[in-house]
């Protein structure tokens, strides 16, 4: 495995990366392959050559990405780039839309997610999601975080669901807000609030990676900076991959960042390097807001 | 922008008026439609509680009866058996020959009879048959009174008319007065229509059969139609692929909801009753053939009422790992369930209500019997309103309109019960 690794790490390495000669003004199939370091020495996800349709349209044009174990990976392009699509097929919740279809590999522990034999339930427990808008179930706060872990039998008793309760609300920074009245609704909390609690959420289930989409879009910046401190603590436990439209939140929270253009990926890197010196010409631009 | 150009907001103000205008109309219109709706209402409410209320009182006639042992219990031997055997019908006759002895000719001792109900005499016989010491003894009754001298307690009949037009005659209505005056006569708060079965003697009709016939036929259609159309709906929502099948299916199940009632009760004939063969006027075929009249209903409901929880509420559920059951169970059918229950309870009250399949199944025979279970025969009440509508004596004209207050009375507590239930239920998001 490793060898392998190693062999796929310093194959793109060795490839020239600088390439700035396509234009803006490109707008065909052919952006070529993607530049940057797509692999990684501890992956926890690979994926190789994924392709996403919507029935006719091919909305994810072969995508080589690894995401690291306990990095935070970034993913930004202009809106419809697919960022969103590529995210949620990694644990599968494209499954709930009708007439999508994903080809390629994605191997989470040397397995394909998308083979058959691969059940979404221990996927979706194993890769957890926060959604863009906050959803948390219009049901009480206890009740809110207490669903996973019950669903799954991580506890044998209330005693011990109580204690997840409150752990997840305390890695997710709103123990202190709640903890007198986790009875009352989930969604009576503001909306910062009720984002957290749907980490907390998530977390409670004990995940190893999260999928953020655009958790922060619909917040504003004072929970937007609560919840980046947030995503930055958790790293140390889970494998995070965020979406963002924010490229000053992707600057801030991720380590590595991948850009997007109409389906394809463009550009990996370290974070620094991203925003600092892009090496395709669409990342520069996008970066400093020439469109997007 | 130069002098020429006119400003948007004079065009604006220009207009103002007229939209302002319009939408005073609107509302002139809507509360008017509200208006008519009430009137309406209030003159079918005012014209059932007017003709009906009487019909909650029965008028009662004290008799002095000597309960003749000669004619219950000739051998003394105060069994049960022979004691049920007796001629109380008799016994009643010489009590009221023995008030009016002037009373000779035959015709004028039938009408005399006459006057009080021929329940008297099962009266009668329940209490000697309690108290067999009664027998020998000479006993004040109040006995319910015919039904046509209960008309005339209740002024139905007008005295003023020809004799020869009125079903009452001259003599029998001096006995009324009569007994009025000696304070023999009283009106009693009506037991027997809550109580008992139907009759052929209005003032021994009950709705309590026809209730009792509904509500198993509801429990039935309830007990069926609520799990299959829930379970259905859940189905063709969250599990059937999107495909020819499925859509010819969905076209169906909305032309069945369109489908008149009657066919329904002919296909519950032909199928339950000629195939199966269950029995006939029973509240089991009843309740299946209202299932299947009420399914559409229910299943239509539902489907919208699964469409409207918000998606984000499913994602979140499947994010973190709960499977498809799961998420249905924990989240979309509780958040489903107020609008499932308001098409439940639409459904039925129209089962409720529904006269037309019941009458292909025979639910439509007189029965006397209240029903003990699903498989007695047995009426409901909009059926037992259509059958005293069509009865020509003048007390079950009363009976009617009281059987239909009765039949709203159930209405309006389901439908309390709906919103109770909805309140319960409702949660925000």
């Amino acid at each position: 495995m490793t060898t392998i690794l190693e062999s796929t790490a310093t194959q793109q390495t060795e490839k020239p990366p600088v390439e700035k000669t396509q234009s803006t003004a490109v707008r065909n199939e052919a952006y070529g392959d993607t530049v940057g370091e797509i692999r990684v020495d501890n992956p926890r996800i690979r994926c190789n050559d994924v392709n996403v349709y919507y029935g006719e349209k091919h909305a994810i044009k072969g995508i080589n990405l690894d995401i690291g174990s306990n990095e935070v990976i970034a993913m930004i392009g202009p809106s419809g780039c697919g960022k969103s699509t590529f995210l949620r097929s990694i644990n599968r919740m494209n499954d709930t839309i009708e007439g999508c279809r994903v080809t390629g590999e994605i191997l989470m522990d040397e397995m394909d997610i998308n083979s058959p034999k691969v059940d979404v339930v221990p996927l979706r427990a194993q890769v957890g999601m926060v959604f863009q808008k906050p959803n948390p179930f219009p049901k009480s706060i206890w009740e809110n975080i207490a669903f996973g872990p019950r669903i799954h039998g991580l506890a044998n008793d209330k005693y011990e669901l109580d204690e997840i309760v409150k752990r997840s609300l305390e890695r997710a920074g709103l123990w202190n807000e709640v903890k007198d009245r986790l009875d009352q609704p989930g969604t009576g909390l503001s909306g910062g609030q009720q984002q957290r609690l749907c980490i907390a959420r998530t977390i409670a289930v004990n995940p190893e990676v999260i999928l953020m989409d655009e958790p922060c879009s619909a917040l504003d910046p004072i929970a937007t900076a609560i919840i980046e401190e947030l995503i930055d603590e958790l790293r140390a436990n889970f494998t995070i991959a965020i979406v963002t439209h924010s490229m000053q939140q992707a600057a801030r929270v991720s380590q590595r960042t991948a850009y997007f253009h109409l389906g394809n990926l463009i550009e990996v890197g370290d974070t620094d390097q991203i925003f600092t010196n892009p090496r395709h010409q669409l990342t520069e631009d996008y970066i400093t807001g020439r469109f997007g | 922008m130069n002098d020429t150009t006119p400003r948007t907001i004079d065009i604006v103000r220009a207009g103002l008026a007229r939209r302002q205008r319009a939408e005073r109309r609107f509302r002139v219109y809507g509360r008017l439609a509200i208006a008519l709706a009430l009137v309406f209402l209030s003159f079918l409410f005012f014209s059932i509680v007017s003709k009906g209320y009487t019909a909650f009182q029965q008028t009662y006639v004290k008799i002095d009866v000597y309960i003749d042992p000669a004619m219950i219990d000739p051998n003394n031997t105060r069994d049960s058996k022979v004691l049920s055997a007796g001629d109380y019908g008799g016994v009643i006759k010489q009590a009221l020959r023995d008030m009016y002895p002037d009373v000779t000719n035959r015709r004028d001792k039938r009408a005399l009879y006459g006057m009080v109900s021929t329940g008297a005499a099962f009266q009668l016989r329940d209490m000697v048959i309690n108290k067999p010491a009664l027998v020998g003894t000479t006993q004040s009754l109040w006995v319910p009174a015919d039904d046509d001298f209960d008309m005339l307690a209740k002024g139905h009949i007008d005295r003023d008319l020809p004799e020869d037009d009125r079903r009452l005659k001259d003599n029998q209505i001096g006995w009324y007065d009569n007994l009025v005056e000696q304070g023999r006569v009283d009106k009693r708060f009506n037991t027997t229509f809550f109580t008992a079965g139907d009759s052929r003697d209005a003032e021994l009709s009950g709705i309590w059969g026809a209730a009792t016939g509904s509500f198993f036929t509801l429990t039935v259609t309830l007990l069926l139609s609520f799990p299959i159309g829930v379970a259905a709906a859940v189905y063709l929502e969250e599990f059937a692929p999107q495909n020819r099948l499925t859509d010819i299916i969905e076209v169906n199940i909305n032309n069945l909801a369109a489908v008149p009632s009657i066919v329904f009760g002919l296909l519950g004939l032909a199928v339950f009753i000629n195939f199966f063969g269950l029995p006939r006027s029973a509240p089991l075929v009843g309740g299946l053939v209202l299932t299947l009249m009420t399914l559409p209903t229910i299943i239509i409901a539902s489907r919208a009422a699964l469409k409207s929880v918000p998606p984000s509420i499913r994602e979140a559920a499947l994010g973190i790992g709960a499977s498809k059951m799961q998420t249905i169970m924990f989240h979309v059918l509780p958040l489903a369930m107020p609008g499932m229950l308001t098409g439940t309870i639409i459904g039925m009250a129209q089962a409720l209500g529904e006269t037309a399949p019941l009458l292909m199944i025979g639910m439509v025979a007189f029965i006397v019997d209240i029903p003990g279970g699903v498989f007695d025969p047995s009426t409901v009440l909009p059926v037992q309103i259509y059958l005293w509508a069509d009865s020509p004596e003048r007390a079950f004209v009363e009976r009617t309109s009281a059987a239909i207050m009765v039949l709203l009375a159930f209405l309006i507590t389901m439908n309390a019960l709906a919103v109770i239930l909805r309140k319960r239920f409702e949660r925000r998001w």
